[in-house]
């Protein structure tokens, strides 16, 4: 099996967030990031939940494992902090600041979005990743309009003792913010797509040493993909090649 | 013994101008729109309005009945934003107060449990406490000293939710898998009002479902609405899933002022009764 999609490598990017979760909820927004962390329930982390979004915990085959209605995770899911969120992004900046409230003055925004929603207790309770299908400059700012999602600087300034900002995944690459002090860096690039491409799509400086080149899907999980998890290749209307 | 039954239009009677309502539900999911559409023919102004916000928000914004909105979300669900909502924002004509979800429900909390505040760690470091400078931080008398945000109670006037069966007397039951935040808006209200796809016999409702599923007591209950799909369009499972097409059509009627008032016409511009047939028509039209 050959000609591995970037929606594949994107898949198996988001899969690899859950790496060492263990048997905690997985809460993943989005296409890309629900083939993901189906993938890595599948594969290598075969003991995380996985939410449907609404109130149902669910295996991979659709069995309802437990019950998750939305006052259950707030108030107790998040607080407790057994989870790893996936959430998007309108905007992200360089110290992991991630809004999806208001474009422009929030009292009279330029464009109003969904509102902070759980941003602000997800990355005051655990561990949370993003996920951006199309990089570039109008999603890495340099400072967001409306902090939903706390970045480093403020969690530490907030005394947030479980914040826990993981990495961004990205049509283009992968990044974390594990530089010194915690700047952000780029992991890896996904194959075809160069370090320069990627610092060109983002308006705060990187961390370019050691990047590699992202994770390909191994035969057994692009069988898996292809044939179980997302047959008519609905990924590549999330990340075209 | 007391019979809670009351018509939509009495209930939207009861507002007063500028009193803050609840309305249950969360998203485009089981709110009590027979109840919004009534507060939309009825003269009262000047709402603080409290919700998880879905349709429930865009259209009560679009007959400017909205002063101010405590919200954490406005959504569709299937379609991201509302129209209304957004215009509602962007022209300015609505203040608002934004809360991270889970900090809006502890404000619940405290005002059923008639505290002042409930502390909590979520909205700290975030732009909940930027945009709200009134909120203020407690800190923990134990030995960990952490500081905490002290969310201030959300007391409402009166709630607005849909279940989907209840009794005469109030109770009231949902069958769906989610409750949402219902018994919250309830017990942090002065009033609660609730709607129903169907009233029933006490009896029934343990037939219908487990005890568990006996969200409301009466004993939270002022009035109860018999609304056959009443929370029409949004989800009231399982009596019957959203109506996407419905939903379509409301938004991209709220995104085109030219072409608004046609929709109110047709939708909105007569009783519950006349909705419900015009909602109808438009889905044979299909």
């Amino acid at each position: 099996m050959s000609d591995i999609s970037r929606a594949e490598v994107a898949v198996v990017a988001c899969a690899e967030l859950f790496r060492g979760d263990g048997e905690i909820v997985v809460s993943p927004m989005g296409f890309i990031p629900s083939l993901g962390a189906r993938l890595a329930r599948l594969t290598f982390e075969p003991d995380i939940l996985l939410s449907d979004g609404e109130a149902y915990l669910m295996t991979p085959h659709a069995v309802v494992e437990g019950w998750q209605p939305f006052r259950k995770v707030l108030d107790t899911v998040v607080p407790r902090g057994k989870r790893h969120v996936v959430m998007g992004a309108n905007q992200i900046d360089g110290e992991g600041n991630q809004n999806i409230s208001a474009i422009g003055d929030h009292s009279r925004p330029k464009k109003q979005l969904l509102g902070v929603r759980g941003g602000p207790g997800n990355t005051a309770n655990h561990r949370t990743s993003y996920w951006v299908p199309r990089h570039s400059r109008r999603v890495f700012v340099e400072q967001v309009d409306v902090v939903s999602g706390v970045g480093y600087a403020r969690a530490r300034e907030a005394g947030l003792r479980h914040h826990d900002v993981h990495r961004v995944v990205t049509n283009l690459g992968v990044l974390d913010f594990g530089g010194e002090d915690h700047a952000p860096r780029l992991l890896s690039v996904h194959p075809g797509v160069s370090v320069d491409e990627v610092v060109e799509a983002t308006s705060f400086p990187l961390v370019t040493d050691g990047v590699t080149e992202s994770r390909l899907p191994t035969e057994s999980e692009l069988l898996l993909i292809r044939t179980s998890l997302d047959p008519k290749s609905l990924r590549d209307k999330e990340v075209p090649s | 013994m007391a019979d809670k039954r009351m018509t939509p239009d009495e209930i939207a009677a009861e507002l007063k101008d500028g009193m803050t309502i609840g309305i249950g539900g969360w998203g485009s999911r089981r709110k009590p729109m027979a109840l919004v559409r009534a507060i939309l023919r009825s003269p009262v102004k000047d709402l603080t309005v409290v919700s998880y916000g879905g349709p429930d928000v865009g259209l009560l914004a679009s007959a400017g009945k909205i002063k101010h909105l405590v919200f954490g979300f406005v959504t569709l669900d299937s379609i991201p934003y509302d129209p209304w909502f957004a215009r509602a924002r962007e022209s300015g004509s609505i203040t608002v107060t934004e809360y991270d979800e889970g900090v809006f429900g502890t404000g619940l909390s405290a005002a059923a449990q008639r505290l002042p505040f409930l502390p909590t760690r979520a909205g700290l470091g975030s732009g909940v406490t930027d945009l709200n400078p009134s909120l203020r931080t407690v800190r923990s008398p134990y030995d960990d000293a952490e500081e905490l945000l002290a969310v201030p109670a959300l007391r409402l006037d009166a709630a607005f939710v849909h279940l989907n069966r209840a009794d005469a007397r109030g109770n009231a039951q949902y069958l769906g898998p989610d409750p949402y935040f219902d018994e919250l808006f309830a017990l942090a209200a002065e009033k609660c009002y609730v709607s129903t796809e169907k009233i029933v016999e006490t009896a029934e409702l343990t037939e219908a479902g487990p005890v568990q599923s006996l969200l409301l007591s009466r004993m939270l209950v002022t009035g109860v609405a018999e609304t056959p799909n009443g929370a029409h369009f949004t989800t009231a499972v399982p009596d019957y899933g959203r109506d996407e097409r419905f939903q379509r059509h409301y938004a991209e009627a709220a995104k085109d002022l030219d072409a608004w008032p046609e929709f109110v016409d047709r939708f909105l511009s007569g009783d519950e009764a006349h909705y419900q047939k015009a909602a109808a028509e438009f889905g044979e039209s299909a």
